[in-house]
């Protein structure tokens, strides 16, 4: 839904053939993966069919036929409504940190192992960051300043488990008594 | 004395200091090599700030050792250390501790005044890097009259003018926002890896840490984890 969305907005500024659409799009959201070029022409397709985007002209050439695709107003009233509807904030209640964690102290694990070995993940991942962010243009660094945060805020967690592991444990395993 | 270049730059062996009843240090040890930038994690008590005050020489140990470069700085009379700290040392605090009734350019120059350096000069180098930091343009304004983070940066410049061997950062950026902070950051350890200064920085936020080479972690007064391998 994300990647569809970001598709249509990139349409609002310029009207654009799906190969320009996929350049745009990279340029400012695909830092570690390009968009697959299938996923953009079949994201313009179900845009035309649902009245969001329309065709402006055809162009023939050497290669296959271009179309060039431009938003419609419909398309703008959905990518607006989207761009200022909050995303759910339990989003992140569910972790597999968290799991591995309580189950290796239900298992008689080092949890304390499974939270050390993701902490250096975590830390070499922000330097590689830090790193990068020297390099880049003002856009990226708002990208990657959103994952180093987000990777903080993993870290802080991690920390706080490490100290509630003894409470954890005993609620964990007052729970599997429960069932 | 011959001067082993393999050894690191910075050495705390065994470390202990007690305040009372309270043990702040028990037997920790560290290491930083020349031109490193090393951060020092730990929660509130580990002993972070108490291992910082021991390898500067501002605190004597109740046990251990501290080596910079050749001289044992444990084994030094307080006038030794105090010389050292002069000519070697650059500090930067959370708080920048600036004296708030000179510019910013005075206290920028003090550490190459106290080390003999003729105003003139002194001043002249001081605006050098304080430009290299991007604060020239309030050089004349008083301490107490500027923005935390144009403060916090001239304190940085003010650590790093006499090329010190090494920077003590305590919290350097724990008193910023997030993109001051980040700025503040970015341009001490980018001038300290020009310089080749090494640099220790004792924080609690993982963003700054992220800055350095390798992460050292304290809990309860000693060095708990492994050095991290360096990723440079």
């Amino acid at each position: 839904m994300t990647v569809a969305r970001t598709l249509l907005g990139l349409l609002e500024p310029a009207p654009a053939h799906g190969y320009t659409l996929k350049k745009r799009y990279d340029a400012h959201f695909s830092r570690l993966k390009p968009l697959p070029f299938g996923q953009v022409y079949a994201s313009l397709a179900r845009f035309e069919r649902d009245g969001l985007a329309e065709t402006q002209g055809v162009e023939s050439g050497d290669g296959p036929e271009r179309k060039l695709y431009a938003i419609t107003p419909d398309g703008v009233t959905v990518v607006e409504g989207w761009m200022y509807s909050a995303e759910e904030p339990t989003a992140f209640a569910s972790s597999t940190l968290f799991a591995k964690t309580a189950l290796a102290l239900l298992s008689g694990r080092s949890a304390r192992a499974v939270l050390d070995a993701q902490r250096q993940m975590h830390l070499i991942r922000m330097r590689e960051l830090t790193e990068s962010r020297r390099l880049v243009g003002a856009t990226e660094v708002l990208a990657i300043s959103y994952e180093l945060n987000h990777l903080d805020a993993d870290l802080r967690w991690i920390e706080e488990a490490g100290h509630r592991l003894d409470a954890l444990h005993h609620g964990l395993k007052g729970q599997a008594n429960d069932l | 004395m011959t001067s082993d270049t393999s050894l690191p730059l910075l050495e705390g062996r065994d470390l202990t200091v007690s305040f009372g009843e309270t043990s702040a240090l028990r037997g920790a040890t560290i290491t930083v090599g020349t031109g490193e930038i090393v951060a020092l994690m730990g929660p509130s008590g580990s002993g972070k700030s108490t291992l910082l005050h021991c390898l500067a020489g501002v605190l004597v140990p109740d046990a251990g050792s501290v080596r910079i470069g050749e001289l044992e700085l444990s084994e030094a009379s307080e006038r030794k250390r105090s010389a050292f700290r002069l000519r070697s040392v650059g500090f930067v605090f959370q708080f920048g501790d600036l004296v708030p009734e000179l510019t910013l350019v005075e206290n920028v120059a003090l550490p190459l005044q106290l080390n003999g350096v003729r105003p003139r000069e002194a001043d002249a180098r001081a605006r050098s890097v304080m430009a290299d930091l991007g604060v020239l343009v309030v050089a004349d304004r008083r301490a107490g009259a500027v923005a935390g983070g144009q403060a916090q940066r001239a304190a940085v410049a003010r650590a790093l003018v006499h090329r010190p061997k090494v920077i003590f950062a305590d919290e350097p950026t724990g008193s910023l926002d997030t993109v001051a902070g980040e700025a503040v950051l970015d341009a001490l350890v980018s001038l300290a890896r020009d310089a080749g200064t090494s640099v220790l920085i004792v924080t609690h936020d993982n963003r700054v840490a992220a800055h350095a080479d390798r992460l050292v972690t304290m809990r309860d007064g000693c060095v708990v984890a492994p050095d991290m391998a360096s990723v440079r």
